[in-house]
């Protein structure tokens, strides 16, 4: 079953996807992802609820910890590609709300399933004068392949902002543009917004959250 | 290189021709998409009704230890295969790691249910003939998906036999009874590691078909560069000058 081989990464992705969390807003953008991700982590491997699958648990410790250290405009505007120029403000606000609500439930979610993985932190190669950077970390598994989980971390105000996760060489946010695009040639760019919201309720529905 | 070259051709025109059939509304990679969607989700129902079962049960029946020697095991018999890749790509250093890897591991490691090549910072690679093709210079032509196996590039599916066998070693094993033993271990092992994993992705995306497409694809381009891709991000807040279309950098 090799074709299903790489949702084992979404999941060790998210495990990490929600792990950045508080530190201090000068420090240098791999300190901050370490910080973050053993501090969340640490808080999921001691918390039975969150083990166990609770979803409300899960995303008030994702909403503390790790939003905060997202771009998600960004991250929006590059899931959307081109057709990011023609939506109106609006509009842009719109889409980024709900794929914001559809990432951090999905992959909140996949912080549950979070067990006894380990994560190596690859040293930096950056400039100190660099506005983007690419943190690299490693997820191993008992019995199975290590999975490259890298972040890319942009400075914006002072302050460094994930804005992309790349799991296995497969940018997490920029993989959205196929099925974006897809949708905005159907309905444009409202079309995407109904759908992303549509999924988002029925998401709600079903987790109960 | 000539046969590079060859196959640059060869490749460039396959993909033209694929597109003549049939590239009018689909994405670039994805002519037979009609096709492709159907086999998914006849894909989808056998894993429902077979591999997932199956690998429920043998999750039930076996203590993690267990399944981790399972995975080393099989992990350990492809190395060989692994190395001889590495070899045709022109990397014999990692190739010699490989034959370390299957040479520690088959020995000390107790017939490769320990991986203590790992431990001694042999680690492991991801090659297959398939990469080695792209390194070769073959185009990864489209993207078509297999009953049962899953999805592949069209070159992929031509080095998929190749692949299958070499991989699995144990599969020249005379003996039937043991041969669909193991063939049935493998599955179930395989399969087990991504049990409630699917949830992620069914809850992700929009298009479950379109977003696992584009990941595989981006996928097997990462491989072919050892995991390190060139990504380049654009930012749409400016036009196509440099100039500012409207504020930036507001988080939500």
């Amino acid at each position: 079953m090799t074709g299903k081989r790489f949702a084992c990464c979404l999941v060790l992705a998210s495990a990490l996807f929600g792990g950045l969390a508080t530190a201090s807003e000068e420090s240098a953008p791999d300190v901050l992802v370490r910080h973050v991700s053993e501090e969340v982590l640490a808080i999921v491997r001691s918390d039975k609820a969150i083990q166990s699958g609770d979803t409300r648990r899960v995303l008030a410790l994702v909403d503390e910890k790790v939003l905060p250290h997202f771009d998600f405009r960004r991250m929006t505007m590059l899931a959307v590609g081109k057709d990011w120029r023609s939506a109106t403000p609006e509009q842009q606000s719109r889409l980024t709300s709900a794929f914001r609500t559809l990432l951090v439930r999905t992959y909140s979610n996949a912080l549950t399933q979070y067990r006894d993985q380990t994560i190596d932190f690859k040293p930096l190669r950056a400039s100190p004068d660099d506005k983007q950077v690419r943190v690299k970390t490693e997820v191993s598994q008992p019995g199975a392949q290590p999975i490259g989980i890298d972040y890319s971390l942009e400075k914006a105000n002072g302050s460094w902002k994930v804005f992309d996760v790349i799991v296995a060489g497969v940018s997490l946010v920029t993989n959205y543009r196929g099925s974006f695009g897809n949708e905005i040639r159907a309905g444009g760019i409202d079309g995407l917004i109904a759908s992303l919201e549509a999924k988002n309720k029925s998401l709600e529905m079903a987790q109960g959250g | 290189m000539r046969i590079a070259d060859f196959a640059k051709t060869s490749g460039l025109a396959f993909v033209a021709a694929a597109c003549l059939a049939g590239c009018a509304n689909t994405p670039p990679q994805d002519p037979f998409e009609h096709y492709n969607r159907a086999m998914f989700s006849l894909n989808e129902k056998l894993d429902i009704v077979v591999a997932k079962p199956v690998a429920k049960a043998y999750v039930a029946v076996t203590p993690t230890p267990v399944r981790t020697w399972v995975g080393n095991f099989f992990g350990n018999l492809n190395d060989p295969w692994i190395g001889v890749n590495n070899l045709l790509q022109g990397k014999p250093a990692d190739a010699l790691s490989d034959l370390m890897r299957f040479l520690v591991n088959s020995t000390m490691g107790i017939g490769g249910l320990l991986d203590i090549a790992t431990e001694a910072r042999l680690p492991k690679h991801d090659e297959d003939f398939g990469q080695t093709l792209g390194v070769w210079g073959f185009h990864d032509g489209p993207y078509v998906m297999l009953p049962f196996f899953g999805p592949r590039t069209l070159r992929d599916a031509i080095a998929f036999p190749m692949d299958m066998t070499f991989d699995d070693s144990w599969r020249f094993i005379p003996h039937i009874a043991t041969r669909n033993t193991l063939s049935a271990l493998q599955l179930a092992s395989e399969r087990a590691r991504m049990l409630g994993l699917e949830r992620t992705l069914d809850e992700a995306t929009l298009d479950k078909y379109s977003y696992s497409r584009d990941f595989y694809l981006q996928q097997r381009r990462s491989k072919i560069y050892d995991g390190n891709p060139p990504l380049e991000y654009e930012n749409f807040d400016l036009d196509d000058n440099g100039d500012p279309t409207q504020t930036t950098g507001e988080t939500q």
